[in-house]
Formats: C-alpha cells, structure tokens, sequence
C-alpha cells in the first residue's frame, strides 16, 4: 500500500517529464527506424523486414543507379530555392512592417494564400499554367515554383523577427554616423538574422523534400523524393535510409554546434 | 562684444515647423541654444519637444525652417552626417553588441582605427570599464542609461541631445542621474538639449528651459526667473504650484497696480505684471504658496501693513515633514494652497479656523484674465 502510494507520488512530481519523453519518441521513432534499415541487409527489393546488421549500403551509398544524381539535383534546387525565397521573403517582410502602403493589408493576407492552398491543386495549375505558357518543364520550372512556395513561409519567419525590432536602433546607428549601408549591414541585418535564418531553414527542408509540386512541373527531371517515389515502386534500395539518416545527423550536428557556440559566447560574457 | 567664434557652436532654429497631415506637431518657432549651455525642452507629452529635437538630430525633416549649428546650415544632412548625437529614449543600445562595441560604433563608422584607449576612458567616466564585454540586456537600467550616454559623449559631438533620458529610472536612480548628467555637462563642456516633461529635473538640470505646449514654446528663461515670473497661466502651473485669483483694477499710479478683489484689496508691481492694464479692467493675480504667511483671524492686527491680505478657512492640512500644506477656502478663490514652513507651529491652525493670507505684494505676479486658469494642471498625475 505504502508501496503504492509512493509510487504514485513519483508519478505525480514526473507526469509532466514522462509525457515529454513520450511525445519526443512518438516524434523520433520514425527517424529510428529510417536509421536502422539503413544497417539492412534486406533478401528480395524491399527493405521492409529486418533480416542482417550490414554497412554495405553505407559503403557505397551512390550504389544505386541514377539516385545521387537525383540527390544533387535536389540539393541545388533547394539551395536556389531558398537563397531566391529568402532575399524575396525578407524584402517583402521588411516591405509589409515598416512602409504603409496602398493594399497593406490585402498583401499581407495574400501571402499567406500559398499556404492554405491545397498543394496538389496549386500543382496542377502550376502545370496548366506553364504548359500554356509554353516553358519547358525541368529544373526551372521546379525551381521557379519552390521559390513560389517556400516565400510564403519565408515571410512569416521574417515579419515575427522584424516586428520586435525597435525602429529607433536603426535612428540610433544613423545618428553615430552610420550611412544607410551600413546601418542595414551593421544592425539591422545581425539583428533580424534570427528570423532570416529561420525562413532560410524551412525553405530548404520544404523545397528538398517537396513531393507534389515537383511531380507535376518537372517533366523529364527527377529528384530525389521523386527518385525514391519511383523506386518504390520497385523496391527500395537500402542507400534510400542512408541518404535518409546521414541528412538527419547533418542536422543534429548543425543544432549541436549552433547551442555549444552560442553557450560559450554566454559564459564568454558572463 | 560678441564675436562669431564665441558664437561658432549656437544651434540655431529658424521658424522651424513640423506638420503631420493636417497636425500641426510644432509651430513655426525660433529657439537659440548657446554653445556650452545645458538647455531643457519642457513639456507635457504631445507638445512637440521631442519631435523639436528629432529635427535637430535629422531624424525627423522640417515642414519649413532652418536648423544651424553654428555657421553651418545643416537642415539637408542626414543624420549621420550631423555632427550632433543622441541619447535614445529607452536607449535604443544595440542588442547584437557588447559594451565596448556600442561604444565605440560611432568611432568605428568614422573610419578611426584603435579606439580600444577611447572606448576604455569613456567607460571608465561612466564607471562601467567592468562591464565592458556583457551584453546591454544584462545590465541595469541606470548602467545602459550610463551607456547610452558615452556611446553618445565618445564621438565628442557639437550638441548632445537627450530624449527623456532619465524617464525609465526609479525616482532615486533619477536624482542620481541628474547630478551625474550635470558634472559630465560641466566637464566636457559640450551643448547638452535635455528633452523632459519633468519640471523639477529641467529646473534642477537646465541654464535655461523653454516650456513647450500645444506645439509652440510659451516662455523661455533662467529657471529661477520662469519660476518667479511666469508669463502664462500654463507656465505658472506646470512650473510648481500657482494660486489665482481674478482681480479687478482699481488704479494704476506710479509703479504699483491697485487691485480689488472680493471685499479686500490687492497691490501688484507693475513690472511684474504681463498683461496691459487700466483701471476697470480685469487681471489674473498670482502667487505661490510658499510665499504666502498664514495667521490665525484672531492674530490678524499683527499682520504687518502693506502686505497683501485674504481672509479664508482652513479647507485641509496636510503635515509632510519640511512643511505644512494647507488648503484654504476664501471667497476669492477656492482652494488656495499654502505652504508653511514647520517652524513654530500654531496648534490652532487646523481644519475649519478662520485664518488671514498675507504676503509682500512683491512676490505678486499678474497674468491676462483671459485665459484658461487651469492650464498646464494636468501634469502632476504625470510625475508619478
């Protein structure tokens, strides 16, 4: 009874922790088994059935034909894509908070239109709209409307940063004697950095890994979710979780290094 | 004799106006500020004195007029080319930046190379050389007013301007500001334009104050003489505390304006009085409370001739120490405010005694009756 009561009261003092681990795990579990596949040695084309520890696919992770092909594409629209996205993006939201101008507010709301639109639609008039137009599908179509979508969300990250900054910084840098250059280059660009770099992240995840919109507008291009789409179809080489879980602990290492400089500069000040 | 190299840091403003629309925010006004002096803008919030001041800075363009600083006409430059700067209300520090890098910013921008030595004596003026590698938000609000100041002091400006600088800190924190203000003023020798709606720090801080309100300034002096002679009711009331009552003119002979009032009669010097006067016409008389005696009716033969009097009755006292503050209904006016020093107190003045008001008609001042008696009031809600 005693027993119980205790272990009740431990449950009580650690409910709020547990259903934090318990939510982290419902988040990470699939990115465990994207991890574990990838050490497969799969018998057949399908990596769906665990059958021996193997590191040949981390070996030789371009083994399979035409996939990094399909991965650099990939990577270079994103880049693109959110290098266009994010100077647009923080232009426009630096537009929107700090100038009134004639239809402000009918801009700021068809920004956000992107984003309510179902994507699939949005796809198909982007295909009807470029085949009228005469453009030959592939990389410039894909990339003109990654850079379409990802502005939306570019945005918003930007204005949050943009609309907690105080104006009279930038007065104040004026006044020491800092011409408009290099009030932008010297404040306001560290400052709203956050932001920017937040849109900038989200661009890429979100242009990478775009399924729909690249299908319909990429003619004869492929990449890479569209490579493991089709690959799918025929059974999933296991190079697809290594790709998988490398692109994961890039980013685990990236947020890593991001906390550790940014802990040292705090104790630095301190 | 006054030559132009004396003259050479005056700022100068010509008819200087800003209007928003069709809000008038500043009227066209003049205003020198001598080189060297340390001159207040005082005003309630909305009369303009900040947006006078955001005109000296560039930070804000004139509708119409001229700003010089000295001989240089410097209405076109933009800001960072001004040779002025500011303390930001609130500060505005730069929060990306340490200590030593907001202070040396506008060193750096000017192309100078070693500013360690610089940086490191200016903080060392304002006492902060410890804190130099912290960022602003760790700092109190009294040590980021402190470098606000020296990241403004360091680039050894023709005129500071100060936007309420002082209005973030605690009352205490305050008074110590003002003094340290004050000896860096003195110090350094540089023109200081101190932007404030608190009369008591621009009375305690300023060579001159021009009272500000409703876009146009309203008298402009020496502390002590806008104290004493205060050309408006707005003036006499934002200033300190007034009592009025309104008079009419009996006689004016020599150099004296007889007045009655209720049944009594009052004497006023006629230098001190702003508006014309004839006798039939009407004149707003003023007084401050710590001017005024206060006897008990009973006492009244006592009372000196020659002095002003007015009969009343003790509406209210209220004992704070230094002195008393009493409230006194006369027939002449409700709610007369007396000051009286604590030093021999009599027990009967309490609420309800019938008492005599009297003070040398010296200390009388007189104002045009035709305008707002209350004007300028409002302010001690504000000073809290």
């Amino acid at each position: 009874m005693a027993v119980l009561s205790a272990f009740f009261r431990w449950l009580r003092r650690n409910l709020v922790v547990i259903a934090g681990l318990v939510t982290l795990a419902y988040l990470l579990l699939p990115n465990v088994v994207v991890t574990v596949f990838s050490f497969n040695k799969p018998k057949g084309r399908f990596n769906y059935s665990w059958q021996e520890f193997s590191l040949d696919a981390w070996k030789d992770p371009c083994g399979v034909a035409d996939m990094c092909g399909s991965l650099s594409l990939s990577l270079q629209i994103a880049f693109w894509a959110t290098l266009g996205a994010t100077a647009l993006g923080t232009m426009i939201a630096f537009a929107l908070v700090r100038y009134r101008f004639r239809a402000r507010g009918a801009v700021n709301s068809l920004i956000f239109l992107p984003m309510a639109m179902p994507e699939v639609v949005m796809a198909a008039s982007l295909l009807t709209l470029f085949l009228n137009m005469g453009a030959q599908l592939g990389f410039w179509t894909v990339l003109i409307a990654h850079i379409m979508f990802c502005l939306s969300f570019v945005v918003t990250a930007v204005k949050a940063r943009v609309m907690s900054m105080d104006p009279r910084l930038e007065q104040a840098a004026q006044d020491l004697y800092a011409g408009p250059v290099q009030t932008f280059l010297r404040v306001t660009l560290p400052i709203a950095a956050p932001g920017i770099a937040a849109g900038a992240l989200l661009a890429f995840a979100l242009s990478f890994d775009d399924f729909i919109i690249t299908n319909f507008n990429a003619g004869s291009t492929v990449t890479f979710p569209m490579f493991v789409w089709g690959s799918a179809q025929r059974g999933t080489p296991v190079q697809i979780n290594v790709i998988g879980t490398a692109m994961f602990l890039i980013a685990v290492l990236l947020v890593v290094a991001g906390m550790l400089v940014g802990m040292r500069r705090k104790k630095k000040s301190l | 004799m006054t030559t132009a190299q004396e003259h050479g840091g005056d700022v100068r403003l010509t008819g200087i106006s800003k209007t928003y629309g069709s809000f008038t925010a500043v009227h066209p006004l003049d205003l020198t500020v001598p080189q060297g002096s340390f001159f207040a803008l005082l005003g309630a919030s909305g009369c303009g004195k900040t947006t006078t001041l955001r005109m000296i800075a560039g930070l804000e363009e004139p509708s119409s007029g001229t700003v010089r600083l000295g001989e240089q006409d410097v209405t076109a430059l933009p800001p960072y080319k001004r040779p002025v700067n500011t303390v930001f209300q609130s500060y505005a520090l730069f929060p990306h930046l340490d200590i030593f890098e907001n202070v040396a910013f506008g060193l750096r921008r000017r192309g100078i190379k070693s500013v360690k030595k610089q940086v490191g004596e200016m903080l060392d003026l304002v006492q902060l050389g410890e804190q130099a590698r912290k960022k602003p938000h760790q700092l109190s609000g009294g040590q980021q007013q402190r470098v606000a100041v020296a990241r403004a002091l360091i680039n050894h400006p023709k005129v500071l301007l100060l936007d309420e600088p002082l209005g973030a800190l605690d009352l205490k924190l305050r008074r110590q500001m003002q003094l340290e203000l004050k000896r860096i003023q003195t110090e350094v020798g540089i023109t200081f334009v101190h932007v404030t709606h608190d009369q008591e720090e621009a009375m305690t801080m300023a060579d001159t104050v021009a009272v500000m309100n409703g876009g146009r300034v309203e008298q402009q002096g020496a502390p002590a003489d806008l104290y004493e002679n205060p050309g408006t009711t707005f003036v006499a009331n934002f200033l300190g505390t007034s009592n009025f009552i309104e008079a009419e003119v009996a006689e004016v002979s020599g150099e004296d304006v007889f007045l009655k009032a209720g049944g009594g009669k009052l004497t006023l010097p006629k230098a001190r009085c702003t508006a014309s006067v004839s006798a039939g016409g009407t004149v707003l008389v003023g007084v401050r409370p710590e001017k005024i005696s206060l006897t008990h009716a009973d006492d009244a033969g006592a009372i000196p001739d020659g002095r002003n009097r007015i009969t009343g009755r003790i509406a209210d006292s209220s004992f704070i120490g230094v002195s008393t503050q009493y409230v006194v209904d006369s027939p002449v006016c409700d709610a007369f405010e007396v000051y009286a020093q604590n030093i021999e107190r009599d027990t009967r003045l309490a609420p309800g005694a019938e008492v005599v008001l009297h003070w040398n008609p010296a200390h009388t001042f007189g104002l045009d009756a035709d305008q707002d008696v209350e004007a300028g009031v409002e302010k001690v809600e504000e000073d809290a």
